[in-house]
């Protein structure tokens, strides 16, 4: 379980915050979507929660843990999928996943066995030996998402994980997170593909300047919107229509 | 210790992926190194065995010029051609075609020989062997030069050579006349020698023994350990490169989300790059041994110093990897970490003495020099190469390397923390 509490961040040099006042609680075994047009602060908050930033004011635990108190095994606990590949790409498929592994603890047979199975659910096993640089956007976010969950996390942050990919990439990364799920894995989860996160997650949040406009079961938001046939027209409807360009 | 592996593993990986990298971590320095033996040892043998072409313009034709000429060709060092005239030598050797012109006054023995004289009748005068004082008031000889013509673009060092030599070769004239002065005064004829005019003082230079064997050293003692350990320090480049990679590539923001500690990441870098800089200097070795005999240059002797010389690598190597883990840690871009980097190493380099001997920098530069590390690892390889030192004498300069791996390392370790603290 996720808690957080009047969560702020302002950047340093920034007119405002990216993140404000923001209280949140994440029950466990949800798939939590958090969506927001650009600069709606979805980024900051997943870096907040996965120890990359440190929040202005505010507080936030995991499973009753906090980074002050115990980094490690808050480590232990989570995944991160950055949006970035975060990977080598001089290295093959099967040392990056050999290496990050290792940086969890795992290592000989029951690693290879682990990251031998990851592979083949995502369809990548002819590959594991290939350079990443060789690797199309679909694969690369694949390798990226096996990075984060071979040593089974229980809370898995996405940011998102579906971003530039093609349809057949976009649907095997989301039927394993659902399998993740369903063996026990809570997931929080970014994106802008609003079809697929009404029809991915068990509840979203949508999150504008920092703050969360609403929040509730995709089919609830979508009924309790006048004229809204889906997630999409109750997110134009509550952010605006007007482009979100920032630098 | 897993993790510690692991990262090494992926860093031995990584660089062999990159044969650019490898170029540069392995090739470049043997590069340096054979060329820079090669200048330096034809540039001694220059000095040595071939003759320097100067101009010379006598214009006393008497005994003195006759002896300088003497002094010149016999020193094997110079060709000497003949110039008509002070102006013409001048014009040539201002415009680079010869590096030297000298240029013998008027007269100049003849004034010699007076001058000698009146001293000579002066002292004989004080103990009653001459009929007549001469007064001080009596013809005064005007004072001569020897006038000296230097290409602007001559080396101080060879100007320097040049006039000690000069100065040199004029005294034994000026002792010589003297000597003959006393001679004829005394009424001795002067092919029976009652003076011997023989340098009474000479000087031995006592070099360092081993097992009762000179150490002499030459151009490859000199310079591999230099240009090794310069290769070594450019190690900063490649590693602080690897490290700003991982953070542009995302690599470096999914490593602080893993259970694993700085200091590990760093292990596993200084574990391979250390490795890297102890193969380098290997291979250095390698080349004074057998490939510089066969290119012309001197052997690099390395008898019974093998042991030290990797001990002073290794820590130097140690010294390296802490300045370049220190540069990757702060350095945002590569643009940032790789010219100054490559900049600061040159910097390290010349106030280690790698280029000009500490000793005849200024002061201020001298006192600067004790804190490069390139200064207490040249002297850590000079003390095992060149003066025959032991592991206790080289222990403070490998003390002061390890301590700047360690200082450098934990400047990095909080700096990270305090930039990544969440």
């Amino acid at each position: 379980m996720i808690e957080i509490h009047q969560l702020s961040k302002k950047y340093k040099g920034a007119e405002g915050f990216s993140v404000e006042n923001l209280d949140l609680r994440v029950e466990d075994q949800e798939i939590f979507g958090l969506l927001g047009p650009n600069g709606a602060g979805k980024t900051t908050l997943i870096s907040i929660l996965s120890s990359l930033l440190r929040p202005t004011s505010g507080s936030f635990s995991i499973n009753g843990l906090t980074f002050q108190e115990n980094k490690n095994e808050l480590k232990q606990l989570i995944g991160i999928v950055p949006q970035e590949y975060a990977l080598y790409p001089t290295l093959t498929a099967f040392e990056n996943l050999s290496y990050f592994g290792s940086m969890y603890g795992l290592q000989g047979n029951a690693l290879r066995s682990l990251i031998g199975e990851h592979l083949e659910i995502l369809g990548l096993t002819r590959f594991a030996n290939k350079r990443l640089s060789t690797f199309s956007g679909g694969m690369k976010r694949r390798v990226n998402l096996i990075a984060s969950i071979l040593h089974s996390p229980k809370i898995l942050f996405l940011d998102e994980p579906t971003v530039g990919v093609d349809v057949q990439s976009k649907n095997v990364i989301i039927d394993h997170l659902k399998q993740l799920n369903k063996e026990g894995a809570t997931i929080i989860y970014t994106s802008h593909h609003l079809n697929e996160a009404e029809n991915f997650c068990s509840r979203v949040a949508i999150i504008d300047k920092g703050k969360i406009i609403t929040k509730g079961v995709p089919a609830d938001l979508v009924s309790a919107q006048e004229n809204a046939y889906n997630l999409e027209d109750v997110f134009l409807t509550i952010t605006g229509k007007a482009l979100r360009d920032h630098a | 210790m897993h993790k510690l592996l692991a990262s090494a593993y992926k860093e031995v990986v990584l660089l062999s992926r990159d044969i650019g990298g490898i170029a540069i971590l392995f090739i470049m320095p043997l590069v340096l190194v054979i060329t820079i033996t090669l200048i330096q040892d034809s540039s001694f043998k220059t000095i040595n065995n071939t003759q320097i072409p100067i101009l010379i313009v006598d214009n006393d034709r008497g005994s003195v010029s006759e002896s300088i000429f003497e002094g010149l060709t016999s020193s094997n060092t110079f060709e000497i051609i003949k110039s008509a005239s002070e102006e013409e030598a001048k014009g040539a050797v201002f415009k680079g075609d010869y590096q030297l012109a000298i240029v013998i006054p008027k007269t100049l023995s003849d004034a010699l020989q007076k001058k000698v004289d009146r001293n000579v009748e002066g002292i004989l005068a004080q103990f009653g062997l001459e009929d007549e004082v001469p007064s001080a008031s009596a013809e005064r000889t005007t004072q001569k030069e020897i006038r000296l013509y230097f290409d602007p673009a001559t080396q101080i060092t060879f100007k320097s050579s040049v006039k000690n030599g000069i100065d040199k070769m004029i005294s034994q004239i000026e002792t010589q006349s003297i000597y003959k002065a006393f001679q004829q005064q005394i009424g001795e004829e002067e092919d029976t020698a009652i003076f011997e005019t023989d340098s009474f003082i000479s000087f031995k230079e006592i070099v360092p023994t081993k097992d009762d064997q000179d150490i002499l050293p030459n151009s490859a003692q000199h310079n591999v350990p230099a240009w090794a350990l310069f290769a070594i320090f450019f190690i900063i480049v490649p590693l602080s490169i690897n490290m700003v990679k991982e953070k542009t590539q995302g690599t470096f923001v999914r490593l602080r989300t893993n259970p694993v500690n700085y200091v590990t990441v760093l292990g596993g870098k200084t574990i391979v790059y250390v490795g890297v800089c102890l193969i380098q200097f290997t291979f250095m070795l390698l080349v004074g041994v057998y490939l510089f005999p066969s290119i012309g240059l001197p052997k690099l002797d390395i008898s019974g110093r093998l042991p030290l010389l990797f001990v002073v690598a290794a820590f130097a190597g140690l010294a390296a990897v802490g300045l370049g883990l220190l540069l990757g840690t702060v350095a945002k871009t590569q643009e940032q970490s790789a010219p100054f980097g490559a900049t600061f190493v040159v910097i390290l380099a010349a106030l280690g003495g790698v280029w000009v001997p500490v000793f005849i920098m200024p002061k201020f530069m001298q006192l600067l020099s004790n804190l490069s590390p390139m200064n207490w690892g040249l002297n850590g390889f000079y003390d095992v190469f060149l003066r025959n030192a032991s592991f206790w004498e080289i222990l403070p300069e490998i003390s002061l390397l390890l301590l700047f791996f360690i200082i450098t390392t934990i400047i990095s370790i909080v700096y990270n923390e305090r930039k990544n603290a969440v």
